[in-house]
């Protein structure tokens, strides 16, 4: 479109400058031919005087005093000549000392190698502007040329401008892509995990669109209940991105949405140009809950695609990304549910039987320790039966003591005349005296 | 943003549980109480699974500037 404007414009141009030399002799009555002026502008006779001026000198006549104009009046002039003359032009260059004023206006210039030209693109015009100016982009531009008469400056004034070799949309996704991506609004670092299983799901999109329906669809085939909260909104065309960023925030504002699919059906670059705006990329980057973004087919990739948490191909793919199968998760739990019966009734007969092997070792033990205690008290009984002192006096020996002593005598020496002793016999006992 | 981490949790915590079953190196108290807490945690996770209401609503800008709760139909 923009193609055409400029062939028409320049069809126009051409016509513009054909038409000079009548605007210029018209001109010419009011002001140009400053008399005796050397290279009076155009006309190629010099000396020939306007028609019907009143103050035409005629040759031999006396020589009127040459007109005087003041600054403003001649400025005026040369204004209303150089709007005559390119009332609309295309021009090219090069961007240089670009101000951006605080009053909206942009201000820069135009070069070359050989020249420059002041430009000045007013709010308006600039307000429709996809990309951003800066020094040093090449553009071709639409304007008319201008004189600002307090400055005695002449200037283009702009009301188009595309850069040059390069779409405008193009250049406008790679300078927001480079900005925020400097901002670190791309960061792989701060992307979150989406949620295993939502409670709810969040979605941003048109409610008549494509998006919705692929994005129920999958939903609904997945995890047949899952709770889904729509923010209808414009996904294309003026106010769009807006309306987009407002949705993502009054999502933020949902005390039970835990994921959120932001996006739309194919098209146009054109068509998906709200989610390469700004507000847009702010939006998700501002989200406290995840974003995944899913905005036309697979190979269309958006400025929004790089901030959201996750980027899905499609809206299709949005859905599977953000919901498990149900099924698989009743599957999971079933399984889990299994194996830990599995666990503790494969143990348990191995328990049981060890303590049954238990008991029985427990039993055999105590019986065997029991003969064989049993044995053993037997031989010490008999040991200590065969060893008793009552046995040896059964025998026929006595023991002797001294009286008031526990000791028995071993040895006759020990003894005194008149030792009262106790004799012990196998029977009785009885007390004798030493002689 | 905290619930929807319990299924996650919960499933986690199971795998966990009927690994260390699984291992047999627990002692029989300590397996079954394993046991006893895995089973809760399956039937809690079947309970959340069980939840959802299958609700599809819409938020929409009503008079007034106030925003308003409504059931979405596709259209057709």
């Amino acid at each position: 479109m923009a193609r055409k404007r400029k062939e028409a414009a320049a069809e126009q141009c051409g016509f513009d400058f054909n038409k000079t030399e009548d605007r210029v002799q018209k001109t010419e009555d009011l002001s140009v031919a400053a008399r005796g002026e050397p290279s009076t502008p155009a006309r190629g006779e010099p000396s020939t005087p306007a028609r019907g001026e009143p103050s035409t000198p005629a040759r031999g006549e006396p020589v009127e005093p040459p007109k005087i104009f003041s600054v403003a009046e001649l400025t005026k002039n040369i204004r209303s000549l150089l709007e005559g003359n390119f009332g609309e032009v295309w021009v090219c260059g090069e961007i240089s000392n670009f101000k951006a004023h605080t009053n909206g206006h942009f201000y820069f210039s135009l070069k070359d190698e050989k020249a420059q030209l002041s430009a000045v693109m007013f709010r308006g015009a600039n307000a429709k502007l996809a990309f951003r100016l800066q020094d040093g982009i090449e553009v071709i531009c639409h304007g008319r040329i201008s004189v600002y008469e307090a400055r005695g400056q002449y200037q283009i004034i702009l009301d188009y401008l595309e850069p040059k070799g390069i779409g405008a949309l193009q250049l406008a996704f790679e300078q927001l892509k480079k900005k925020l991506g400097a901002e670190g609004l791309f960061d792989v670092a701060r992307k979150r995990a989406l949620p295993f299983l939502p409670k709810k799901i969040g979605v941003v999109t048109s409610p008549t669109g494509a998006a919705i329906r692929d994005i129920l669809n999958i939903l609904r085939r997945r995890y047949p209940d899952i709770e889904v909260l729509l923010i209808p909104v414009k996904v294309q065309g003026d106010g769009a991105a807006i309306e987009i960023a407002a949705a993502l925030e009054l999502m933020n504002e949902q005390t039970d949405v835990d994921v959120i699919i932001v996006g739309r059906g194919g098209g146009s670059i054109e068509d998906l140009w709200a989610f390469n705006e700004e507000v847009v990329a702010r939006a998700i980057f501002k989200s406290q809950i995840p974003v995944v973004s899913a905005v036309g087919h697979e190979v269309d990739f958006t400025i929004a695609d790089f901030v959201a948490d996750v980027r899905a191909p499609t809206p299709s793919a949005a859905a599977e990304l953000v919901v498990p199968r149900k099924q698989d998760l009743e599957m999971t739990i079933q399984t889990m549910r299994t194996r830990l019966i599995q666990a503790v009734s494969k143990d348990f007969p191995q328990r049981m039987m060890r303590l049954d092997t238990l008991r029985e070792r427990l039993s055999y033990g105590w019986q065997v320790g029991f003969e064989k205690r049993d044995d053993y008290l037997k031989r010490l009984m008999s040991n200590l039966h065969h060893l008793s002192p009552l046995n040896i006096l059964a025998k026929g020996y006595s023991v002797v003591q001294k009286v008031g002593s526990t000791k028995p005598i071993k040895k006759a020496s020990v003894l005194k005349e008149g030792d009262s002793l106790q004799i012990t016999f196998a029977e009785g006992l009885c007390r004798a005296k030493v002689q | 943003m905290v619930q929807n981490r319990i299924f996650e949790t919960a499933v986690q915590k199971l795998e966990t549980l009927v690994r260390k079953l699984e291992n047999g190196d627990l002692t029989l108290e300590e397996s079954l109480k394993a046991f006893e807490e895995g089973i809760s945690l399956t039937r809690a996770c079947e309970k959340l699974l069980q939840e959802a209401k299958g609700k599809v609503e819409q938020l929409v800008k009503k008079e007034g500037g106030k925003w308003e709760k409504t059931s979405f139909e596709e259209a057709e």
